[in-house]
Parts: structure tokens; C-alpha cells; sequence
């Protein structure tokens, strides 16, 4: 298995990561990595239901990077993704309820049921959008990018805003990527790269793709690209990396690019496992289980006070209580008229261009994922908020406060 | 007071124009701010407008996508190609993105971005270097494709193109750069869906685009001077085709002839002749008509070329047939001085 020696090249550095992020943001990765993962299982338990009637690429196992790079990033920062972006949504501070009634093809979906799962967007957290074809908004986020250099002098530009890429590493196969990545170098545009190394390309192993010992961001860095691998399933390392990243891009050192090695758990497009159909062992599926990166980060969380069993559990219950909650609104929804097949094509010729929700000033300095606060106060059944993640009463009974705004 | 440019000036005052009334807007594509810049069609506007007017890399589908990446951030753009053919590698943007964003995303956000091609014909151009694939551009929902005959269209319409909200592809002949024609000054837009009738007529219509509609215009005053009333209609834009204009035109001729800069099957003719015969069916007078190019790639040869393209002569020959008639093409012929292969004598190559 060849990947296992890609994979334990890497040093664990997970105790120094966490030593050195504040426990607030350490437990809003966590919460965020658990939220994740729970919608994505709902999505897969009721799949077989057969009201979403789409494809679904879920992120289970994956979550890391989602949810590091909602962390790192400002709703002001603009960011682009491919057909598996759930998480990436999410990460962002997109809304769940919206994305699953957009995959349940209501009208109040994220796309006004014109997107289906693959075609998510949320505007108001900087999420501009994620399309199907392999590679194709890499070009795009580089042009968000260039606009950002374009508007720079001007009154409208937001200080330190850069675009988010994510990718996987089988858009790195594409010419749109090397002509976006070039452009950027060129340019030095204000790009973060996001690759996900899952070591497939549906069911495409690399070693039919990419030559043999050859890693992803060493050719990157050829590019002209400063350029850095690392273990996707250490998430505290993670978030680390990508706000080194992202601060040398704000401070205007031009692209990043960050590859981190991931694994999808369930089919590539599907809600089951598909260890039997025989692209990939299911020795090579329980490796990278033994190493999968919510347990892992919990785990080590738990271990060092950071959080509490009871922290947990009311985590659990709260990320359950909202799934519920955006499940129950994407059911209950109504679905687009017949009509609306024929809308949106064109815009009117007089249509009055507004600049994306995300860039609005007020939001700035807001970081994009903002996970509730989960207090001891909230522990006591009787004071528990119903509108989760909205209202949210102060404080794990840790000595850090739970960041509301993020750190940034 | 009359005011000439040639289509090429018109195309360098509209991008212009519009980079003056939109202080964010960008143009680039190869060689835009080179010393021929791109046929003289963006000769100054690095100087005027610095780093807005830029060189990029030889990468068409990256570059398309950065075009849509900096729309959706409120950076509108004017991407040259010197090819029309240069740009197939960027279908995928283009057809992929730029075409569906608005739709697929529920009408949130639309793609104001316009890609300008170039056609040729003749020169040794070749099979890859004079195609004419307006068809495919027409045939993809959410794509607005232009085809300016006149210098007052090409900035009329350029400029609409690019105050447009949505992804235009602007089709520019080689063939049109020279001529001239009276061109407003300063902010001058023209609808972007509306044919315009060259010539009022009774007889037969006639339907063209870009530079056929210059041949259509040749053939024109042969068909008078014999006596036949054609009714020449330059449809301007190939998405979406101007129907009432045509439809309307039809009923009162009987006959109609569209003539096509491309190949003949499965061309933006084809889609007219269709239209026409399912809506017009009985008021037609005889079996409509096109003209387009053979269905085989252009060849290169100067030799080869003679019977490839279509000249005024086979409009003439075909509209005398529509209307039982022969009519004698010869003297036209003979008071042509240039070469086929060039739009004029001014044309020395080499592209």
C-alpha cells in the first residue's frame, strides 16, 4: 500500500498544534468537525428514502479541512469548490437548512433547486459557489482573486480579503488548473489553494495518474507556488497550516498552496461504503479509519481538559437538534412551480449589479464558521436555548471563552 | 455631420469608452497591448488605461475562468482572442460557467463578462485558422453571440455586449476590420437581439451575418439591376435570433435565402430555414434556401479556396433561381479587381 508510506512520513505533531492554538478555537474545530460529520451520516442514513433525488458526494472522513479552513478564513473571504463540497459549505458558515432543501430540490435550496448538490452557494458567508466539472472554478477563484488586486486602490476594497480554492487532487490533473495556478503565480494573487489528497479520482487510484514518488505540492512549488503537504487527519496541524497560509497571504506574499492528505469513507458518490466492489482494499480503508480525524481530535481534546464529556454531549445535542431542525425545513418545503424550469437563464438587460453579500463591510472581520457557544449554564436541560446556534449563553467550564467572533 | 471610422477604430472606441465609463473594468487576451494590438483593435488602451489593459498567458480556458472569477467579484471584463479557433480549449468555461451560472445557481449572480473572437476566410488560413463556429456558441442556452456587420454595430453592439449582465461572445470577421462606416462618438449602445433590414425588398428575403452580409450587399445591386426587389436583412445577432424581424419579412416575400459564414449542416441557416418553414409554411412561394460552406474544414490553398467560400455571384444565382429566373452574375465578376482570397486590395497578408 503505497500510500502508507506517503502517510507516515509525517511527523505527528498534534500535541505542539494543539499546545499552540487557543482551547476556543480548538473546540470550535471540534464542534465544527462533529457537525459536519453528523449531517453528512444523516444525509447517507436517509438517502434510501429516495426524496433526495441527486447525486451526493459526502465528506465523511474528510471534514478537517472544511472545517479548518471556515475557521482561518473571514466571511469576507470569497471561496469556490467542486463537486464534493459539502463540507467546504459548511466549513464557510453556509447554511445546512438551505443546502438540504437545495438537495432535496425545494425552492428554498441554496440554488432555488436548480443546483442539486453539486451546485451550492451561500453569497452572505462568502461561499460563491461549487460546480461539477473537475477543475472548473479553480480559474474562477483565481478571478475573484484578480478582482480583489483590480479593486485594491479603490474605496470598496476590503483590506487582507483573499479567495479560497478547494480542490482535490485529481483537479490538479487539469490544465485549468496549472493555467489558474500559473496566473495567480504570475500575478501574485491573493489565492489560498485547498487540495485534498483522497487518493482518488472516483475510483481511479494516483498510481494510474500522477508518476510514482512525484508529491502534489512539490510540483506546485515548481510552479512558483510556496507550497507545503501535511496530514489532513491532524486537524489541530491543520488549522495551523492554513493560518500561516492565510496570513501570508494577507500580508500579501501572493498564492499558497496546501495539500493534505484525506480519505473518503463511503463510495465517491453515494451514501454507501463500497470497500467490496474492489478498487481499494479494506485494509487500506481500516488504516486510514484507525487514523480518522474527529475521534482522533476529540480524543486528544478530551485528554488534555480541553473539553468534557459533558461538553461533548451537549454538542452532540445541539449538532443534533439543528440537523433535525434543517431536515424537518428541507422536507417541509415546497417545491419550485413548473415554471421555474424557464427563469434565471439571462438576467434583464437592466439589471442592477450589486456587489456579493460576503464583501459587505459590516462582516469583515467576522470569521466564516461561527460555531455556538456551549456552556455549563446550557449542561442544565431546563436553560437550553431552542434556536441552536443562535442564541448562546457563555462558556465551557474551561478558563478560555468560547470565541463567538473568532480570533482573526 | 458624417463621422467615419473603420470597424476596427469603432471596436478600439468601444472597449474604450466603456473602460472610461467603468472604472473597474478590464480588457486582456494575447498581444492585447502589443505594438499590432490585435489588428489595431486595442492600439492605445494599455497606454490610457496601464494595468487594466494586460498581455496573458497562453492559457484560453484559465483565462476564461479568471474572466468569470473576476465578474462574479464585480470586475467586468473584454477577453480577445486573435482566433476564434484559439479559443476552443475554453468551452468548458465558457459553456460550463459562464452559460449556466446564473441558471444553475437559481438567478443569483450573473457572468457580465464578453469574449471577442475573430473569423477568418481566405489568406491560407486553413483549418485552423478560419473556423466559423457561431452555431455552437448559439446553440448554448445562457450565451448571448453577436455578429456585427457594420463599424456603427461593431461599437454599438460591443458596447451593449459589455454593459451586458450576461456572457456575451462577440464575432468579429477578419474580413470587416478595414471598413468603414459613420460611428457615433462618445456612449453608443444598440440592442443586442435586433436584425436590422439592410435593404427593404418584395421579392425575396435575404438573411445574413458579418461578412456575408457585405457579399449580400454586392449581390444586391445586380438583383435590382435586373429587376428583382430583395429584402436583405444582417441579423447582428446569432443568440437570440431577432424572429419577428425575419418571420415578418417572409410573409410578405414568399422566399427566403439565409446566408452563413460557416459550414452548411447543422448551422445557425439550418435553425432559420426550420423556423421559417414550420411557422410560414403556407405562405411560402418556393423551397427556402441557404448558403454556407461545404461541410469539410477550410482549406488552405489559394487554388483550393476559389469554389470553397460563397460570393455574391451564387446569392445572385440563387435568388434568380427562387424566382424561375436567369440572371447574367458575369458583369459583377468582371468588375472585381481583387483577388478571392482578400477583402481588398489594402490586404497583404500575413494574417
Amino acid at each position: 500500500m503505497n500510500i502508507e508510506l506517503r502517510f507516515e512520513s509525517f511527523v505527528d505533531s498534534s500535541a505542539a498544534s494543539i499546545a499552540a492554538l487557543p482551547e476556543s478555537r480548538l473546540r470550535d474545530l471540534l464542534y465544527s468537525m462533529k457537525r459536519l460529520r453528523f449531517v453528512e451520516e444523516s444525509i447517507a442514513a436517509k438517502y434510501s428514502e429516495q426524496k433526495m433525488r441527486c447525486p451526493v458526494h459526502l465528506s465523511t472522513g474528510q471534514e478537517t479541512v472544511s472545517s479548518a479552513a471556515g475557521l482561518a478564513l473571514r466571511k469576507s473571504d470569497l471561496a469556490v469548490s467542486g463537486h464534493r463540497a459539502h463540507g467546504h459549505y459548511i466549513g464557510k458558515g453556509g447554511s445546512v437548512e438551505r443546502m438540504l432543501a437545495e438537495i432535496y430540490g425545494k425552492v428554498t435550496g441554496c440554488s432555488r433547486g436548480k443546483g442539486g448538490s453539486m451546485h451550492l452557494i451561500d453569497e452572505s458567508v462568502g461561499f460563491m459557489g461549487s460546480t461539477a466539472i473537475v477543475g472548473g472554478t479553480i480559474p474562477v477563484g483565481v478571478g475573484l482573486g484578480l478582482a480583489m488586486q483590480v479593486k485594491a486602490q479603490s474605496a470598496g476594497a476590503i483590506p487582507g480579503q483573499i479567495a479560497c480554492v478547494f480542490l482535490g487532487d485529481g483537479a490538479v490533473e487539469e490544465g485549468a488548473f496549472y493555467e489558474a495556478a500559473n496566473f495567480a503565480a504570475v500575478r501574485k494573487l491573493p489565492i489560498l489553494f485547498l487540495c485534498e489528497n483522497n487518493l482518488y479520482s472516483v475510483y481511479s487510484p494516483l498510481k494510474p495518474r500522477q508518476p510514482e514518488g512525484r508529491r502534489i505540492a512539490d510540483m506546485v512549488r515548481a510552479l512558483g507556488i510556496p507550497s507545503e503537504a501535511g496530514d489532513g487527519n491532524d486537524a489541530a496541524t491543520t488549522l495551523l497550516k492554513i493560518d500561516q497560509a492565510v496570513s501570508r497571504i494577507r500580508a500579501g506574499q501572493g498564492p499558497q498552496f496546501l495539500e493534505f492528505f484525506a480519505y473518503r469513507w463511503r463510495e465517491h458518490c453515494g451514501p454507501n461504503f463500497d470497500n467490496n466492489i474492489g478498487y481499494r482494499s479494506e485494509a487500506e480503508y481500516e488504516f486510514w479509519r484507525a487514523r480518522e480525524p474527529v475521534a482522533r481530535l476529540e480524543q486528544n481534546l478530551l485528554e488534555r481538559g480541553i473539553v468534557t464529556e459533558a461538553w461533548l454531549d451537549e454538542a452532540d445535542r445541539l449538532i443534533e437538534e439543528e440537523t433535525a431542525q434543517a431536515f424537518a425545513f428541507a422536507e417541509t418545503s415546497a417545491f419550485p412551480e413548473a415554471n421555474d424550469a424557464f427563469t434565471d437563464v439571462c438576467f434583464a438587460a437592466d439589471h442592477q449589479w450589486v456587489q456579493p453579500e460576503g464583501m459587505n463591510e459590516a462582516r469583515r472581520f467576522e470569521t466564516s464558521y461561527v460555531a455556538p457557544q456551549i456552556s455549563e449554564v446550557a449542561l442544565d436541560s431546563a436553560n437550553v436555548p431552542n434556536s441552536v446556534g443562535v442564541t448562546a449563553p457563555p462558556i465551557v467550564g474551561t478558563t478560555s471563552p468560547t470565541s463567538l467572533g473568532g480570533s482573526l | 455631420m458624417s463621422r467615419q471610422i473603420t470597424f476596427g477604430k469603432a471596436i478600439n472606441e468601444a472597449i474604450e469608452t466603456s473602460m472610461e465609463l467603468d472604472p473597474h473594468m478590464i480588457c486582456y487576451g494575447l498581444g492585447a497591448d502589443d505594438p499590432k494590438g490585435v489588428f489595431g483593435t486595442t492600439l492605445g488602451l494599455a497606454g490610457k488605461f496601464g494595468p487594466r489593459v494586460f498581455d496573458m498567458p497562453t492559457s484560453e480556458n484559465g483565462m476564461t475562468g479568471v474572466a468569470i472569477g473576476a465578474a462574479l467579484n464585480g470586475v467586468r471584463s473584454v477577453v480577445t482572442h486573435q482566433r476564434l479557433d484559439f479559443f476552443l480549449l475554453a468551452m468548458d468555461q465558457l459553456v460550463n460557467n459562464a452559460a449556466k451560472w446564473s441558471y444553475m445557481f437559481g438567478g443569483q449572480r450573473s457572468v457580465p463578462i464578453t469574449i471577442r473572437l475573430i473569423l477568418g476566410r481566405g489568406w491560407g488560413q486553413g483549418p485552423t485558422h478560419s473556423q466559423n463556429l457561431q452555431s455552437w456558441f448559439a446553440h448554448v442556452p445562457g450565451l448571448k453571440v453577436v455578429m456585427p456587420t457594420t463599424a456603427a454595430d461593431a461599437k454599438g453592439l460591443l458596447m451593449s455586449a459589455i454593459f451586458d449582465p450576461n456572457p456575451v461572445v462577440f464575432l468579429e470577421h477578419r474580413w470587416l476590420h478595414e471598413m468603414s462606416g459613420e460611428v457615433p462618438a462618445g456612449d453608443f449602445r444598440l440592442p443586442l437581439e435586433r436584425a436590422q433590414i439592410m435593404n427593404a425588398g418584395e421579392d425575396v428575403t435575404i438573411v445574413s451575418m458579418s461578412y456575408m452580409s457585405v457579399e449580400a450587399l454586392h449581390a444586391i445591386d445586380t438583383l435590382k439591376s435586373n429587376g428583382i426587389s430583395p429584402e436583405l436583412i444582417d441579423l447582428k445577432s446569432v443568440n437570440p435570433i431577432d424572429w419577428n424581424t425575419i418571420l415578418t419579412s417572409v410573409k410578405k416575400t414568399g422566399r427566403l435565402l439565409v446566408c452563413d459564414t460557416s459550414n452548411e449542416t447543422l448551422s445557425v441557416a439550418g435553425e432559420i430555414v426550420a423556423r421559417v418553414s414550420m411557422e410560414l409554411f403556407g405562405d411560402l412561394k418556393c423551397a427556402p434556401r441557404r448558403l454556407a460552406l461545404p461541410d469539410v474544414p477550410s482549406p488552405t490553398s489559394h487554388a483550393l479556396t476559389k469554389t470553397y467560400y460563397q460570393r455574391a455571384e451564387h446569392i445572385v444565382e440563387s435568388v434568380g433561381q427562387m424566382m424561375g429566373r436567369e440572371i447574367d452574375a458575369m458583369p459583377m465578376i468582371a468588375a472585381r479587381t481583387n483577388p478571392h482570397d482578400v477583402p481588398g486590395q489594402w490586404f497583404k497578408g500575413p494574417f
